[in-house]
């Protein structure tokens, strides 16, 4: 995939220097990188590699140990992420970001309806018309691809790949303009991934959303990702645009990442 | 309002609570009155009745009453029920007041689940017995969660609950402990009572405390506090309404109670408020079945 960058653009996301510890022990450092509308950044590695670290830190779940990470507002305004206030970063959270979890229970309310799951972000920021509401959540559901007679169903009665596709529809909502995606597939038939891939590519593509994707499987970053990043250790090993990484890997540990895992 | 208190005649301090906490406890009220709707923290004493007696509402009452007080107390909108005439006698026993059925000579009245019907003056304060403070509780449990989303004005979530309501049942299905938002800010619960009573809270000339014992939270309505009742644009907030008046003393406008009069489905529907109640029969109306056998309050119109 080539990405939809225009030159004369902004970034949207721009890390510097991205460092945390856990105590002693390194969870990730020296990240640096500017994410841009529209442009899909696929976070690459073994457990234990710092992806999932990077991943809760660009998203504020987690504080820097040190470097900065920049958001540029709807406003046009960049701003540092760790100078928010508490109101103004959950705001941001729940308008203008979204979380895709891998697990979708952690995504989701389990115990109100598919409906109300997609109308909350709406009525968080102050959506009053029920008949809207209702609406925009048979809309969604609809764009996801889950039956629309289910919107009054709980989550608990649906298929993981459905809960799956409702949390996404529950994080569109509000037309986010960056979304964090934590191994969005994983724990999914391989069937009912390579639907959801196709969905996710889709929105993404139809919406304009920046997505950063954490995830260990190659072929997600392949089919999702107009670049990529690969960490080791708590550090970047290698970075590129994601066809080129993938064919051409200059890194030794690229290279065995991809000889083994593409093999199988 | 009670300052400091003569020796007592009985073994108890005056209104049992030693001054020290019926300090703490009005201080707390003072912050609740000074941030309507929001949930005071406070160190809920031990009281000589079990939660769900309200020990909450027991305790805001203790730390305001003054020995020139008149008590009313009521359960469901009546005097008599066992709840309403132990905590009445606990106060004329460890206080001395003087007590009453009749809300427009109370001064202080101590309620479990209704507003009483009569409207209230600037001279009255209203006590309610809270039992789950936190309206948003209902979908998140988190109290560290909660209170940060009342402090961010993070209301969704009670949206949220009446959209399941609607998805539901075609309305808002939620009858009692409706909740509130207060004077624009916080979104409060108003104790079980039915949603009927939500209009009384609004711009009321009395002063409205919420005491919650087992949880330890004290919380106000200022007199002349807007609150509103929240809703949806195209499903707005609606009150219940009943298809006949009291059959005891006729009236209309009032929350009703269902009681079965046999065992062949006979039933009537009378004034929860049995003060008002009373006091309309006695200025000299009847409702339709005021001479059914059995009927509560019937004998004491007479
Ligand atoms: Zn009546």
């Amino acid at each position: 995939m080539s990405a939809p960058i225009d030159p004369g653009e902004a970034p949207l996301l721009s890390v510097e220097r991205l460092t945390r510890f856990y105590g002693e022990r390194l969870g990730c450092r020296d990240v640096s990188f500017d994410l841009y509308p529209g442009e899909v950044l696929a976070v690459v590695g073994e457990s234990g590699s710092g992806k999932t670290t990077l991943l809760n830190c660009l998203a504020a779940r987690m504080k820097l140990s040190s470097g900065a990470v920049r958001y540029r507002m709807r406003d046009g305004e960049m701003r540092d992420l760790a100078a928010l206030g508490e109101a103004e970063r959950r705001f941001l959270m729940r308008t203008d970001w979204g979380f895709v979890h891998q697990n979708p229970a952690d995504g989701l309310r389990m115990n109100v309806s598919a409906g109300a799951n997609v109308g909350e972000r709406l009525m968080a920021i102050g959506e009053r018309n029920y008949g809207e509401i209702r609406g925009s959540a048979h809309d969604w559901l609809s764009r996801v691809e889950v039956p629309t007679d289910r919107i009054d169903d709980s989550p608990r009665a649906f298929s993981g790949g459905m809960r799956q596709r409702l949390q996404i529809a529950r994080n569109l909502v509000t037309a986010p303009r960056l979304v964090f995606m934590d191994e969005p597939t994983g724990g999914l038939d391989v069937s009912v991934q390579a639907r959801l891939l196709d969905l996710i590519r889709a929105l993404v593509a139809e919406l304009r959303m920046a997505a950063l994707v954490v995830t260990h499987d190659l072929a997600v970053a392949r089919l999702l990702s107009h670049r990529i990043m690969v960490m080791k250790e708590g550090r970047v090993v290698e970075e590129g645009l994601t066809d080129r990484v993938l064919d051409d890997p200059q890194r030794p540990y690229t290279q065995l990442l991809v000889s083994s895992i593409l093999q199988v | 309002m009670s300052t400091a208190q003569e020796k007592p005649e009985t073994p108890y301090n005056f209104a049992y609570l030693d001054e020290q906490t019926k300090r703490m406890i009005r201080r707390a009220i003072l912050k609740a009155v000074a941030i309507p709707g929001y949930q005071v923290p406070f160190a809920s004493r031990e009281m000589p009745m079990p939660y769900g007696w309200g020990t909450g509402g027991v305790q805001v009452t203790a730390s305001l009453i003054g020995p020139d007080d008149v008590l009313k107390v009521i359960d469901q909108g009546a005097d008599d029920t066992t709840n309403a005439v132990s905590i009445r006698s606990f106060f004329a026993k460890v206080a001395g007041v003087k007590t009453t059925t009749h809300t427009k000579e109370a001064s202080l009245i101590q309620t479990r689940h209704r507003v009483p019907e009569m409207p209230l003056s600037e001279n009255q304060i209203l006590v309610y017995q809270v039992p789950i403070p936190e309206p948003l509780r209902f979908l998140e449990p988190r109290e560290t969660e909660t209170r940060l989303m009342h402090a961010l004005e993070e209301y969704g979530l009670m949206h949220v609950k009446l959209y399941e309501d609607i998805a539901r049942h075609g309305h808002i299905a939620t009858t009692y402990a409706y909740p509130v938002k207060v004077e624009g800010r916080y979104v409060m619960d108003p104790s079980p009572i039915p949603k009927f009573d939500n209009p009384k809270l609004t711009n009321s000339p009395a002063l409205q405390l919420f005491g919650a014992g087992r949880e330890k939270r004290i919380y106000a309505l200022p007199p002349y506090t807007r609150v509103e009742s929240l809703d949806f644009e195209d499903h707005p907030f609606r009150v219940q309404e009943f298809s006949e008046p009291c059959g005891l003393c006729g009236a209309s406008g009032v929350y009703l109670d269902e009681v079965i009069l046999d065992d062949h489905g006979g039933r009537m529907f009378v004034c929860s408020d049995t003060d008002h109640c009373e006091g309309r029969r006695e200025a000299g109306h009847r409702g339709h079945l005021a001479g059914a056998m059995g009927a509560p309050g019937a004998e004491a119109a007479e």
